[in-house]
């Protein structure tokens, strides 16, 4: 309790935070490697990423400034949630905008303006294990990754390969970690795979199965793949129709009852900062005008 | 003589008080195939995992020829050494396949995963020798895509073998690799095993209480009873001129094993 009666300093007690961190220290002096931790009870269920809500807690300071987003917009349900949660628990200040930010919570996204040095990333992660999959037993996994027989997340590739003749893996996309453990990356598309190769610090934390790992800033983060079948990021064939960006993930959105359909940045941010500057997509015009 | 391939001194295994083996030794020399035989219960299960690096023994030595150390005891080397060894120079053969496949992976799959665990990472070769295995247990191409499940126990067998025999395995453990499938089956198994042994020059443990299995696949043979080896010996020598009390009663059938 601080003197105001109210929470400690982004809620959870000093104690935890110091566990949480030691954590962290540790995820971030082994790369990719799943850390064991104490996941705390949170006023808010499971799903809504009670991971990454104790990984920010404990990184916040009150200097911090907040940016939360779930699948790259700041105003869903679950975003508007946690940024309020910190609001109320640390009174650190809030952003929308990538740039402007300390730290950003997320789900299922990276932002698409590259993070810089300084920056912090945390990811809420549902399933830490991305062998989990084919091999249940969690003794074996762990041997797995201990003695780095990975043969089997390729076996997983191959199957995708065999049954829909290419990887259809589209999220939650397995990645390599300076050539030692395999991670996964929570479920962002993969086409944010290659943004993991950054200048900021990348934190995932998963609450409900208790495992933190993390990314030093520059770790080479290699997506896997086979000689015939290379990864590749994938992106829709368009433009975004609001900003004109041909180099960001889309989100395709129904805009009437005809059928008609556009193509819009999923990073909400990075998309109103390209139309104030200037450019403009096919629809944006009417959107304006609306 | 060349090098054994396999040099097992004294070993003993113990389940609490209760001996599993015990002072078990012998030579396996490459292209050999040696049958454990003996009733249920003698051990021959206990022996074969001990072997393979799936027990761990209280006293003894299983040399293992390496590539590139020579003799090494398989008992007393890393872990992470041992189970390099097991998926690559060693090949286990479960009774039940469910034990040695995964359910949940095609056929493909099954076969490809020892060729991704040594690192191929071509997915039409790994397809092609996938395919090129199952012809050669005679599973055709246009199952390749099939998850197990969908197989009949005899297929199902030699998946397993096929999954086992694709990266050109030095030493095949089995156990009881004919157990479980209805006569018919099981004549048809050992046909495709004995055509294997005798094409790839295999060396191989078969641990079985089937005397027809080992007179058809077993250069030499080892009885055991009560964990103990009683009798050892070519295999035609053993079946037919049976030295022991407890082989004379096993080949004479009277023993119900
Ligand atoms: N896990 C175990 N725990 C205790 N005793 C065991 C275990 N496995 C086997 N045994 C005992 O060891 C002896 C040898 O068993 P096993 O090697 O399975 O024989 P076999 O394969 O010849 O039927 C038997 O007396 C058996 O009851
Ligand atoms: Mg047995
Ligand atoms: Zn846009």
């Amino acid at each position: 309790m601080t003197q105001s009666g109210q929470y400690n300093f982004a809620y959870l007690d000093e104690q935890t935070k110091r566990m949480i961190r030691r954590a962290l220290l540790k995820g971030l002096a082994i790369p990719g490697y799943q850390v064991p931790f104490a996941s705390r009870e949170m006023p808010m269920p499971y799903g809504w990423g009670t991971g990454g809500v104790q990984v920010t807690a404990a990184c916040l300071v009150p200097e911090d400034c907040l940016k939360v987003i779930d699948q790259g917009a700041d105003d869903t349900t679950n975003a508007v949630s946690i940024r309020k949660f910190f609001q109320r628990t640390a009174g650190v200040d809030v952003t929308e905008q990538t740039t402007a930010s300390t730290v950003i919570q997320t789900r299922h996204r990276i932002p698409e303006t590259p993070l810089r040095e300084g920056q912090i990333l945390v990811y809420q992660v549902p399933i830490p294990e991305p062998l989990r999959f084919i091999e249940p037993r969690e003794t074996e996994t762990r041997k797995m990754h201990a003695l780095a027989e990975y043969g089997l997340m390729h076996v997983k590739l191959y199957e995708d390969i065999a049954r829909h003749g290419a990887i259809s893996t589209a999220y939650a996309y397995p990645v390599s970690v300076e050539g030692r453990y395999v991670m996964d990356p929570s479920p962002i598309p993969k086409f944010d795979n290659p943004k993991m190769e950054m200048a900021g610090i990348q934190l995932f934390g998963a609450g409900r199965e208790q495992r933190i790992y993390a990314l030093p800033p520059y770790t080479r983060v290699v997506s896997l793949d086979f000689e015939d079948y290379p990864f590749d990021p994938m992106r829709a064939e368009h433009p975004c129709d609001m900003c004109g960006a041909e180099d960001t993930y889309l989100d395709e959105v129904i805009i009437d009852d005809a059928g008609g359909r556009m193509f819009v940045c999923s990073d909400t941010d990075h998309c109103t900062a390209r139309r104030a500057a200037g450019h403009r997509g096919r629809l944006a015009a009417t959107e304006d005008a609306a | 003589m060349s090098t054994p391939l396999l040099q097992v001194r004294d070993l003993h295994k113990f389940y609490g008080d209760r001996l599993g083996c015990g002072d078990v030794n012998f030579d396996l020399y490459p292209g050999e195939v040696l049958g454990i035989v003996g009733e249920s219960g003698s051990g021959k299960s206990t022996l074969l995992n001990c072997l393979a690096g799936h027990l761990a023994p209280e006293r003894g030595q299983v040399l293992f020829d390496t590539r590139d150390q020579g003799l090494v005891d398989t008992l007393t080397m890393s872990e992470p050494r041992r189970r390099l060894l097991a998926r690559t120079d060693w090949a286990f053969v479960h009774q039940h396949a469910r034990d040695g496949l995964r359910m949940n992976v095609s056929a493909g799959g099954n076969v490809g995963e020892r060729l991704m665990a040594v690192g191929d990472r071509h997915y039409g070769n790994i397809r092609a020798q996938a395919i090129d295995w199952l012809d050669r247990v005679e599973i055709t191409a246009d199952r390749v895509d099939d998850r197990p499940s969908a197989f009949s126990g005899g297929m199902q067998q030699r998946l397993q073998i096929a999954r086992n025999l694709v990266t050109g395995p030095r030493l095949v453990f089995m156990d009881e690799p004919t157990g479980g499938l209805d006569v018919s089956v099981q004549a048809r198994l050992l046909d495709l095993l004995r055509g294997l042994v005798r094409e790839m020059g295999l060396s191989a443990i078969i641990v079985t209480h089937d005397l027809a299995v080992v007179r058809l696949l077993a250069d030499r043979l080892m009885v055991m009873k009560s964990g103990h080896v009683v009798e050892s010996g070519l295999t035609d020598q053993v079946l037919d001129d049976p030295q022991h009390a407890y082989t004379q009663l096993l080949v004479s059938s009277v023993l119900q094993v």
